[in-house]
């Protein structure tokens, strides 16, 4: 190595770490490209670090991914824009690997680089690489070739603009399915750069094509199709053209290609314009919520509210809502859920009187469903329909929903309905909450569970926010602190962890008063567990009470607790009283 | 189900085609006299890509061994050196020994207390991409995707071993011995490139591409998952048939395979010798068929026996998508997909067993699962037997084509007379039976020939007696 001139060093090492059989030295200078080429200068890069990636292309994925990525912001160290042709041939050759991931991060590396092209440049190196990929023997070559059309396209002369259309038409034909595939995800954006008169024709017809492909796989993708092309043509030639595809696609023989649309739908209803979605695209829609496959219910069901949107309240009334009406008792208890977790969504749409005439009796039902999730998707979206009738009608139904669910078997259903019990207070109020909710919030405290324990500690903490450390005094600190006489000692635990956690909300005074006596308490209990879990509260009250409270009440006792037989308790009294002492230093 | 594969059945309606004559073409992994069979050398799987190109085996050892065909032109630049040497111009697929690698390992599941074995149950090759090969294989448990890639080496080798040598006649077994001279490796060693694991409650029986390149199946006795081949840690479920009750189950999948051209369909076999054509567009839990192929049974010929043999072991699909293949113990059966009433055709395998029956019950041979294969015209079905035999049938139509063939190097030699080798050697298997038929012919239920394979566009088969591959072309 000492006889190496000083200039070649860097590349010297780049090259040799290249070689080296560990990936990861190997991925450690690709990732170092940048720096090795401002080492080596402009000029260099180009002349010998560039041809040098572009014959390194039999490295692991991994290194080739990150080639790929480097490579895409590598103009400024190769000169310039003026330069960034010599770019393409590494990029190229990673457009043709087999590992998908390499080839998407040379296509997107691809396409910022040529953003960046002068228009000469694009026709003079950029395009013929995109046509050499088109044409390339292995299906990978073509399908990154795809990827490329709407960047090589805008600045290519009138003739070549030509061929290159009908090198895509050709490429959608492409005997692998993977190639039409990446041929169908990508028109869109080829066709916003496509001139609308040839829009109307090259592109429809590809589309066509597209839409009719044996493979589901392929008009799966078409599909998306649809909203983009929509959004380019002209209104009338949108109903034309796309609005019988969407209709025909509603229809498709496979359930996936109607997954889809169901799950795309609303932006369809973009595409197509407000008046051509209530004539043609209400009578699909509804064809898809009583769709024989439940995906496609699942789907459907999901978009209900957002559909809603878009039309007048009669023709939801009208034609919608005896599909939901329907839909509340399917048989898959993953379309009610679906359905739960939007339809609250609906009442606003609908209005006051439609609303409790006729979303309320379904909205109850599914508030009763037999499937937790159902009722926990109604209740999580609570506010959105208390906004419209109200808190008291609610209220009588929503009780007994809460109380089933709290006592669930399933933890985690337990859990789902303690993170929104902050909400149900906010939007039910302090009146009924007390009487209804208050016993349920400390029974959780004593839940087999202990995420639940936990989440009830937390849960505790967010109501006293809600409501304020005056109610919190009230309601919840003495039945909190009456619990620390527990007999078992994870209860006991999980007292001290609420009161940790209550403590900055309800201020120093209330602490001192009434939380700190507790805790002092606590420290002479017989459990270990306990007496450390007792320092780590009493660190944690350090900087909400005052200084003279730490060395009258807090230090005495973790002195005592240092004390201890216990190593773990006498660790974390010890951990404490550095604490204090920290805290004292720096005021 | 193009016009020219038609246009060639309806030529073939006119004359059956003459009965191949077949000869033997090579041998990988020969026993010498007297030489015992390794329990992890026995081949558990063969298959051809799509082109014929290469052709895959893997072993009870877990291991996948990869051949190549030698005698195309159309090799590209890197084999260059390939054609210089001087091969023989026989225009019959020759294939040669390209790498190996261990696929599966022995496990263990502690939580269900269970040995999962190496053995590899199935392989299928994928897409090829840019000369890498890609392929899956599976033991009972888990799937994995491989991709065999020629590498340059840095250091090139330093032994000088004779090309020639390596050419032809290599061991299945063992590596050391074939180290390909060329300057390149394949990257056995490398781990496999996605494991689809932990979707299975029970053994895997099959897997199969789909047509569209993205996804595969993978069957079990009674569920069948769909994959994509990018995504190894998700599965869906699209055929259930376990019961509720466990006790209630009558039936179970013994076979999968996806259409080869139609992304939507997929046919399953069932131990009740019925097969299930389903239709993945119409629901995405396919547990009811679209339709149901069986046969009735004649009435009165019900026995212990009957569902035991009807119970069918292997399916395939014609390369023409409109014929299924399949494998009972008893008979091979074509059936048209269009017509569900009965096989087109049926083919005797093994009549002559029938009044054996109990003893092949006794000695488990009854639940030998033979696979089967079609020729590439679809003009012919091929399938395995005992005594390393095995059967090829012509099925167009007036073809009485119906040839016995012997896994040896004279295939022709049929009924073997006497015992090829000594019975010491197979002191590893328990229970030997050897009986002699009426006609004076030993059957030998220890050596029997379960997998085959027939090359994609070529009259040629390759087939696995115990360790060693036999391959014969016509």
């Amino acid at each position: 190595m000492a006889m190496v001139d000083e200039p070649l060093y860097p590349i010297a090492v780049l090259i040799d770490e290249l070689k080296n059989d560990d990936i990861q030295l190997r991925l450690n200078s690709i990732r170092r490209l940048s720096t090795i080429a401002r080492a080596l200068g402009e000029e260099r890069t180009r002349k010998e670090l560039i041809p040098f990636l572009s014959e390194n292309n039999d490295d692991d994925d991994e290194v080739l991914l990150a080639m790929a990525e480097e490579l895409g912001v590598f103009i400024p160290y190769v000169g310039g824009v003026e330069h960034a042709h010599v770019l393409l041939p590494p990029l190229e050759t990673l457009c043709t690997v087999e590992e998908t991931c390499v080839r998407d991060k040379a296509v997107e590396s691809l396409c910022r680089i040529g953003s960046q092209m002068r228009e000469s440049d694009l026709v003079d190196w950029y395009i013929p690489l995109v046509k050499r990929l088109a044409a390339g023997e292995w299906f990978t070559a073509r399908v990154s070739a795809c990827g490329l059309f709407h960047i090589a396209y805008p600045s290519a002369p009138d003739i070549l603009k030509t061929e290159l259309r009908s090198i895509y038409t050709q490429l959608c034909q492409d005997d692998m399915p993977m190639v039409r595939r990446s041929a169908a995800s990508n028109l869109g954006k080829f066709a916003a750069t496509v001139e609308p008169a040839h829009l109307k024709t090259d592109i429809m017809s590809i589309f066509e094509d597209l839409t009719q492909d044996d493979q589901d796989s392929v008009r799966l993708l078409a599909v998306e199709g649809c909203a983009a092309l929509g959004k380019l043509l002209e209104p009338q030639d949108c109903v034309a053209h796309i609005l019988p595809v969407i209709v025909n696609f509603s229809q498709d023989k496979s359930w996936r290609v109607r997954y889809m649309v169901a799950n795309q739908l609303y932006e369809l209803c973009e595409a197509v314009g407000p008046e051509p979605t209530r004539m043609d695209l209400v009578p699909a829609y509804v064809r898809l919520l009583r769709d024989n496959e439940a995906e496609v219910r699942i789907a459907a069901a999901g978009k209900v509210t957002k559909f809603c949107r878009i039309l007048n309240p009669e023709l939801a009334i009208q034609h919608i809502l005896p599909c939901v009406k329907e839909l509340s008792s399917d048989s898959s208890q993953h379309v009610r859920s679906a359905l739960a977790s939007v339809i609250m969504g609906m009442a606003p749409v609908l209005g006051k009187d439609a609303t409790i005439e006729q979303l309320l009796p379904i909205f109850l039902s599914l508030l009763k469903d037999e499937f937790p999730d159902v009722r926990l998707n109604i209740i999580s979206k609570l506010d959105q329909v208390n906004q419209v009738i109200g808190i008291d009608l609610l209220s009588q139904s929503l009780l007994p929903a809460i109380v089933e669910l709290a006592e669930d078997r399933h933890w985690r259903v337990r859990l789902a309905i303690i993170e929104y019990i902050p909400l149900l207070a906010s939007q039910l109020g302090v009146g009924f909450f007390d009487d209804k909710l208050g016993a349920l919030c400390m029974q959780w405290l004593q839940d087999k569970v202990y995420s639940i324990r936990d989440a009830a500690a937390n849960n505790l903490k967010r109501l006293a926010e809600e409501f304020g450390p005056e109610w919190a005094m009230q309601h919840i600190i003495p039945q909190v602190l009456e619990m620390i006489n527990n007999p078992h000692y994870l209860y006991r635990m999980t007292i001290l962890r609420a009161i940790s956690l209550l403590a900055p909300v309800m201020g120093s005074e209330i602490t001192c008063s009434r939380l700190l006596p507790v805790v002092i308490n606590a420290s002479k209990d017989r459990v270990p567990n306990i007496k450390f879990n007792v320092a780590k509260v009493l660190q944690s009250l350090i900087p909400i009470v005052d200084q003279s409270m730490v060395e009258k009440t807090i230090r005495p006792c973790l002195v005592e607790l240092t004390e201890d037989p216990d190593v773990d308790v006498r660790f974390f009294a010890t951990q404490a009283i550095q604490s204090i002492d920290h805290v004292m230093m720096s005021s | 189900m193009n016009g020219g594969d038609e246009g060639a059945e309806s030529a073939a309606q006119a004359s059956p085609p003459q009965p191949l004559e077949w000869k033997f073409s090579q041998v990988f992994g020969e026993r010498t006299a007297g030489e015992e069979v390794q329990e992890v050398d026995i081949i558990s799987a063969i298959e051809f890509d799509k082109t014929g190109d290469h052709l895959a085996t893997g072993d009870r050892g877990g291991r996948v061994v990869l051949f190549e065909r030698t005698d195309t032109k159309d090799h590209g630049g890197s084999r260059r050196d390939l054609e210089r040497m001087d091969y023989s111009t026989s225009r019959h697929p020759e294939f040669r020994y390209k790498t190996e690698f261990q696929s599966h390992e022995p496990e263990f599941d502690y939580l269900k207390s269970l040995e999962i074995e190496e053995k590899i149950n199935k392989i299928r090759w994928c897409q090829t991409a840019n000369g890498a090969l890609f392929l899956l294989s599976t033991n009972d448990k888990t799937i994995k995707f491989w991709k065999v890639q020629e590498k340059k080496v840095k250091k090139i080798a330093d032994m000088n071993v004779d090309p020639s040598k390596a050419v032809g006649n290599g061991n299945v077994a063992s590596s050391s011995n074939n180290v390909s001279p060329k300057p390149y490796l394949a990257n056995g060693g490398s781990p496999s490139k996605e494991v689809y694991a932990h979707a299975h409650d029970y053994h895997i029986n099959s897997i199969s591409n789909n047509s569209d390149g993205e996804t595969f199946i993978s069957a079990d006795d009674l569920r069948i998952n769909l994959w994509n081949l990018e995504i190894s840690n998700q599965s869906f479920n699209i055929v259930d048939v376990k019961p509720a009750n466990m006790e209630d189950l009558t039936e179970v999948i013994t076979s999968a395979e996806f259409h080869p051209t139609h992304c939507n369909m997929l046919a399953y076999s069932s131990s009740k010798g019925s097969i299930r054509l389903i239709d993945l567009r119409q629901s995405a839990l396919c547990d009811s068929h679209a339709i149901l192929f069986e046969e009735q049974e004649a009435p009165g010929s019900r026995s212990f026996f009957t569902e035991i043999i009807a119970s069918i072991s292997d399916i395939k699909f014609a390369k023409d998508g409109r014929h299924i293949l399949s494998r009972d113990y008893m008979t091979l059966k074509l059936w048209d997909i269009n017509m569900d009433s009965g096989p087109v055709a049926t083919f005797q395998v093994h009549e002559y067993l029938r009044p054996k029956l109990c003893d092949l019950y006794e000695n488990d041979s009854i639940f030998d699962k033979f696979e089967c294969c079609l020729s590439g015209d679809g003009l012919r079905v091929a399938t395995g037997s005992y005594s390393n035999l095995f059967r090829v049938f012509g099925c167009a139509p007036g073809s009485t084509e119906a040839t016995t063939l012997e896994a040896s190097k004279n295939p022709m030699r049929r009924q073997v007379q006497t015992p090829s080798r000594p019975s010491r050697s197979l002191s590893s298997i328990t229970r030997v039976v050897r009986r002699v038929d009426t006609n004076g012919n030993s059957f030998d239920f220890t050596t029997k020939l379960l997998h085959l394979a027939w090359h994609p566009t070529e009259n040629s088969i390759a087939c696995a007696a115990a360790n060693s591959l036999y391959m014969y072309y016509a």
